[in-house]
C-alpha cells in the first residue's frame, strides 16, 4: 500500500499515469487529499517519479479526462481513489464503462460532475459584482463569493468572456481571480470582510426584484430549491424576501378586489327579439356604464329598418340629449346639408352613434351653466358597443359610414388614422363596404376657413362615393 | 419621475410576461467588449413565486392606445403610468449587466403614436447596445403588433430573439378580449420572422456571411384561462405554430388576475397548475412524439390537472403496454411516464452492454412509482400487475397535492407551499 498527496487534477494525473503505467492497482493505493493531511505528512510518500514510467500509458476516453477535471474539484475526500479505481477499470476490459451510469462507481463520480456543475452554475449566476469608487478612469468591479468546491479555475474563463472589457475580481475564501482584461490571474482565498459591502446600484436592482415579483403566485419552495439560502448573504436582492412573502398576501388579495372595470356591458341588457323596436326599448333601461347617471336619455339610432346605408356618429350631444333623436344639433343640420349635396335621402339611411348616451362636463359661464361634450373613453365605448352591434345586425347594411375617429376606431381598431385612412372603403366584420370620414362636429370646430370647406367638400365627396 | 420609480413601474407592468430564456444563440457577436451568449441561459435570481429573473424584464413604456381586455395597460385601465427614454434602457441595461444581475434584457412596450413609432424606439435601444457600448448579451425584442415587415427586419439584426405575441388561443378569443388584434396579422408577422430566418440560414449554407438575424429563433406568449377556450385547443394553436412558424418556444401564461382587470373576464385565475399541464403537454408535443389531439384525454378537452399529461395518456392508452425497457424502440420508451428523454438516451446505451433491471431504473433516477406499472424489466417486476386494474389511475397518481393559487397566497406567510 502507498499513500499518494494529490491537490489538483494536474497532481492526480501524473500521479495516475505512473501508477498506471507501473500497473499498480487500485487497491495498493491510499490517495490523500490536500485538505486530509495526517500527522504522517512529513514523511514522504513515494511519489509517482519513484515508480518509474514502465510502458506506455493506454488511452483513456476523452470523456473520462473531461469528467475527472470536474470531480477533482469536488471537497468530497474519497474523489481521488474513486477516479483512479475508474481509470484502472476503464483500462482494464471495461472500456465502455462510462456508459453504464447504473454501475456505482460511474453513478457516484456522475453525482459528483453534477454537483460541481451546478455548482460552477450557481457561481455563474449569483455572482454580484460591486464597483469600486476608486475614482480612476477605469472602472474596477469586486464580488465576493462562497462556492460549494473549489471551482474557480473552471468558472473564471467564463467571466473573462463575458466581462472582457472590465477590470474585475472574484474573492472566494480558497482562491481569488483578478481579471486585467488580457489574462486572469489567481490569488490566495480571501474573507468576506475584505470585500466591498456596497454598490450605488444595488438600491435600483431591489427595485426591480420587488416590482418583478407576482404576489398573486407565491412558490417559496420552488426559489429555495432554485437560489440555495446559503447564497442569500451575498445576494442583495435576498433581504427583500421576507417583506415581499410578508406582503404577498394582502397584495394579492387587493389584485382581485380591485376592479375598475364595469361591471357590466350592454351585452346584459340585450332583449330576445333582436329587432330593431325591441333594441331600442331595451336600450331606453340600459346602465351598462355610468353615463346614464347624468344623461337625459339613451339616444338610440333612427332611420329606415331596410337601410342600405348606416351612418355612425360618435355620441349624442346636447340637443340630442334633450330631444331624444340623433344628429339633430348643428351637426345634424350640416349633415343633412352634405348628404342632400351627396344626393342621399336622409329618410333612406339609418344614423347611429357608438356611444347613446351624452357625455359632458358641466361648466359655469357667464350666460348660465353650459354643458360641454366630452369624448367618450374607451370603456363606454366598449360597454356601449353591443348595441351598434345589434344595429348593424339588424339592418344588414351595404355600407357603413363612420362620421369621426371615434366611430371609426371602434370599428377598424385603435390603430385607425382617419387623416391617413379617411374615404378608403375597407372591408370589416359589419359590412364589405366601410369607410370613415370626417365628423360634422369636427367640421364646425375647424377654425381654418379654407380648411373647414374643404373638410365639407371631402365629407360629401366621400358620402357621394358609396350613394 | 426618476428612473427608480419609472423601474417600479414599468418592471411591475412586465411581471406577466412568461419569457424567461436567455439561451439559444449559440455564439456571443463579434467584437462585443461586455456580454456574451453561450448556449445555455443562467438565472441570476429567484422571487418568492418560484420564478426566475435571467432578464431585465421591463416595458418602455406603459401607455398603449389598444384596449385589450386581459391587458393591464390597456387604453382603459388607470394604472400608473410612466415612459422610459431610450438612453435610460440602455444604461440600465449595461449597469445591471456588468454586475452580473442579469443575463440580458427583454424590452416590450406599450403602443404609443402608431406601431411604427413604438417599433422604431425599441430598435433604438437594441442598436445603440449594440453599436456604442458593443454590447454581446442577450436581447429579446417584442414586436409590436401592426409594425411594418421592414422594421421588423431591422429588430432582427440587432436582438437575438424576436416574440409576436399570439396572446389568445383561437380567433374568437381574440375577437372578444382582444378586438384590435387580428389573427391574420399576428400570423403574418411571424412567418416574415420566419422567412427572414429561413433566408439567412440558406445563404449561410451557400457560404456568405449574412448579417445575423434573431440567432435565438422566435417566440411567442398565450394567456391561458382568460376564456374557456379548452387545452385541445389551445395545444393545436400551439403545435401548429411550432410546424408552421418554426418556433422555438410558446409560453403559456395563466390569466393571472390584475389591477382593475375587465368584469368579463374570470374573476380568479385557474390554478396555476393548468399553466404547468400546459408546458408538460408542450413538452411531449416537442420532444416526444405526441400529437396535440392525442395526448388530452379528458371528456372536456381538458388536461388532467391531478396528474400528468404523459400519466393521463398512459392510463387511457393500456394497450401499448407493457414496454421492454431492454428491447423497446426509443419512441416505445419515451411514451412511458416517469421516464424523460434524457433517461431514454441513458437506457439504449447502457443495454448496449447489459440488462437493466428495476434497481438500474431506480438508479437512473427514472420517476418509478409512475413508470413501475408500465414496463417489463430484467428481473421480476411485481407492479406490472396493476396495469389492467381499474384502481390504476390512484395508485400511480403522485401523493403531494398541488396548491391551487389562493392556497398558495395564504400559505405565504409561514413559507411553506
Amino acid at each position: 500500500m502507498q499513500s499518494i498527496h494529490v491537490d489538483t487534477f494536474d497532481d492526480w494525473r501524473d500521479a495516475a499515469r505512473r501508477l498506471l503505467a507501473s500497473g499498480v492497482s487500485p487497491t495498493d493505493v491510499q490517495w490523500i487529499g490536500g485538505a486530509e493531511r495526517s500527522l504522517f505528512d512529513d514523511a514522504p510518500s513515494p511519489t509517482a517519479a519513484e515508480h518509474g514510467g514502465r510502458g506506455t500509458t493506454p488511452s483513456v476516453p476523452k470523456a473520462f479526462l473531461e469528467l475527472a477535471r470536474y470531480v477533482a474539484c469536488h471537497r468530497e475526500s474519497g474523489r481521488w481513489s474513486l477516479l483512479y479505481r475508474t481509470l484502472w477499470r476503464l483500462t482494464h476490459g471495461e472500456r465502455h464503462l462510462l456508459q453504464v451510469t447504473t454501475d456505482d462507481d460511474v453513478h457516484q463520480l456522475m453525482q459528483m460532475r453534477k454537483g460541481v456543475s451546478r455548482d460552477i452554475h450557481k457561481m455563474k449566476a449569483f455572482v454580484r459584482f460591486r464597483k469600486l469608487e476608486t475614482g480612476g478612469a477605469e472602472e474596477q468591479f469586486v464580488a465576493w463569493h462562497r462556492p460549494d468546491h473549489r471551482i474557480v479555475r473552471l468558472a473564471a474563463p467564463f467571466f473573462a468572456r463575458r466581462f472582457g472589457g472590465m477590470h474585475w475580481s472574484i474573492l472566494t475564501p480558497d482562491e481569488s481571480v483578478t481579471w486585467d482584461q488580457t489574462s486572469l490571474h489567481y490569488g490566495p482565498g480571501v474573507p468576506a470582510s475584505e470585500a466591498p459591502n456596497q454598490d450605488a446600484l444595488e438600491d435600483l436592482w431591489k427595485a426591480y426584484y420587488a416590482s418583478i415579483f407576482n404576489p398573486a403566485r407565491v412558490k417559496v419552495a420552488a426559489m429555495k430549491r432554485e437560489m440555495p439560502v446559503r447564497h442569500w448573504p451575498t445576494l442583495p436582492e435576498a433581504t427583500l424576501i421576507d417583506d415581499l412573502l410578508r406582503q404577498a398576501p394582502a397584495r394579492a388579495d387587493a389584485m382581485i378586489q380591485t376592479n375598475e372595470g364595469f361591471a357590466e356591458t350592454a351585452a346584459h341588457f340585450m332583449p330576445e327579439r333582436g329587432d330593431l323596436v325591441s333594441l331600442r326599448l331595451a336600450a331606453a333601461n340600459c346602465r351598462a356604464c355610468p353615463l346614464h347617471q347624468c344623461a337625459t336619455q339613451t339616444v338610440f339610432g333612427e332611420g329606415s329598418p331596410s337601410a342600405r346605408i348606416v351612418l355612425v356618429g360618435e355620441q349624442p350631444g346636447d340637443r340630442e340629449d334633450i330631444q331624444g333623436h340623433p344628429f339633430v344639433g348643428p351637426a345634424g343640420k350640416l349633415l343633412d346639408e352634405a348628404l342632400k349635396h351627396a344626393g342621399i335621402e336622409r329618410r333612406e339611411v339609418y344614423i347611429t352613434n357608438v356611444v347613446k348616451h351624452f357625455k359632458f362636463k358641466e361648466t359655469e359661464t357667464p350666460r348660465g351653466k353650459r354643458r360641454l361634450h366630452q369624448k367618450p373613453d374607451s370603456r363606454e365605448i366598449y360597454a356601449c358597443r353591443p348595441w351598434l352591434e345589434a344595429e348593424l345586425a339588424a339592418i344588414g347594411p351595404q355600407v357603413i359610414v363612420c362620421l369621426g375617429a371615434t366611430a371609426a376606431q371602434a370599428l377598424f381598431g385603435r390603430d385607425f388614422a382617419i387623416t391617413k385612412d379617411r374615404g378608403n372603403v375597407m372591408r370589416t366584420d359589419w359590412c364589405d363596404i366601410t369607410i370613415a370620414t370626417w365628423h360634422p362636429a369636427a367640421i364646425l370646430r375647424m377654425q381654418d376657413a379654407s380648411r373647414q370647406t374643404q373638410m365639407r367638400t371631402q365629407l360629401v365627396e366621400d358620402l357621394t362615393s358609396v350613394k | 419621475m426618476d428612473v427608480r420609480d419609472k423601474l417600479t413601474v414599468l418592471a411591475d407592468a412586465a411581471k406577466y410576461d412568461a419569457s424567461c430564456a436567455s439561451s439559444g444563440s449559440k455564439t456571443t457577436r463579434p467584437g462585443s467588449t461586455i456580454g456574451s451568449t453561450e448556449g445555455m441561459g443562467i438565472c441570476h435570481s429567484y422571487t418568492p413565486d418560484g420564478r426566475c429573473v435571467s432578464l431585465l424584464k421591463i416595458l418602455l413604456t406603459n401607455y398603449c392606445i389598444y384596449d385589450c381586455q386581459y391587458c393591464v395597460n390597456r387604453i382603459s385601465s388607470d394604472t400608473p403610468r410612466a415612459r422610459f427614454t431610450v438612453d435610460e434602457v440602455v444604461s440600465l441595461t449595461m449597469e445591471f449587466y456588468k454586475r452580473n444581475y442579469i443575463e440580458g434584457l427583454f424590452l416590450s412596450s406599450g403602443i404609443i403614436q402608431t406601431s411604427d413609432y413604438t417599433m422604431e424606439q425599441l430598435i433604438a435601444v437594441a442598436k445603440k447596445l449594440r453599436t456604442e457600448q458593443r454590447y454581446g448579451g442577450y436581447i429579446h425584442l417584442k414586436t409590436i403588433p401592426n409594425a411594418s415587415q421592414s422594421l421588423i427586419e431591422e429588430a432582427g439584426l440587432w436582438a437575438d430573439r424576436l416574440s409576436v405575441n399570439i396572446e389568445l388561443p383561437t380567433e374568437g378569443d381574440l375577437y372578444k378580449l382582444a378586438p384590435e388584434k387580428k389573427k391574420p396579422q399576428i400570423e403574418g408577422a411571424m412567418a416574415g420572422i420566419r422567412n427572414k430566418i429561413d433566408e439567412t440560414k440558406q445563404e449561410q449554407k451557400a457560404g456568405f456571411k449574412p448579417p445575423r438575424f434573431t440567432p435565438a429563433g422566435q417566440s411567442t406568449q398565450m394567456i391561458v384561462g382568460a376564456t374557456d377556450t379548452p387545452d385541445v385547443e389551445v395545444l393545436k394553436t400551439a403545435s401548429q405554430l411550432y410546424s408552421l412558424q418554426n418556433l422555438r418556444r410558446v409560453y403559456y401564461s395563466a390569466y393571472s388576475p390584475i389591477p382593475h382587470a375587465d368584469a368579463r373576464l374570470p374573476g380568479q385565475s385557474p390554478p396555476l397548475v393548468r399553466e404547468h399541464r400546459l408546458y408538460q403537454a408542450d413538452w411531449l408535443i416537442r420532444f416526444y412524439g405526441f400529437d396535440a389531439s392525442e395526448i388530452v384525454a379528458e371528456a372536456d378537452q381538458n388536461l388532467s390537472l391531478d396528474i400528468d399529461p404523459k400519466l393521463a395518456w398512459s392510463l387511457a392508452n393500456r394497450h401499448y403496454f407493457p414496454v421492454d425497457v431492454n428491447k423497446a424502440s426509443r419512441e416505445e420508451l419515451l411514451r412511458v411516464p416517469g421516464i424523460g428523454a434524457r433517461n431514454v438516451k441513458r437506457i439504449l446505451n447502457i443495454r448496449r452492454f447489459q440488462s437493466l433491471a428495476s434497481g438500474d431504473m431506480k438508479k437512473l433516477r427514472v420517476a418509478w412509482n409512475r413508470a413501475k406499472f408500465f414496463v417489463l424489466t430484467a428481473d421480476h417486476n411485481p407492479a406490472l400487475l396493476n396495469l389492467d386494474k381499474l384502481d390504476l389511475r390512484a395508485k400511480a397518481k403522485p401523493k403531494t397535492k398541488q396548491l391551487l393559487l389562493f392556497d398558495a397566497a395564504s400559505s405565504a406567510l409561514s413559507g411553506e407551499v
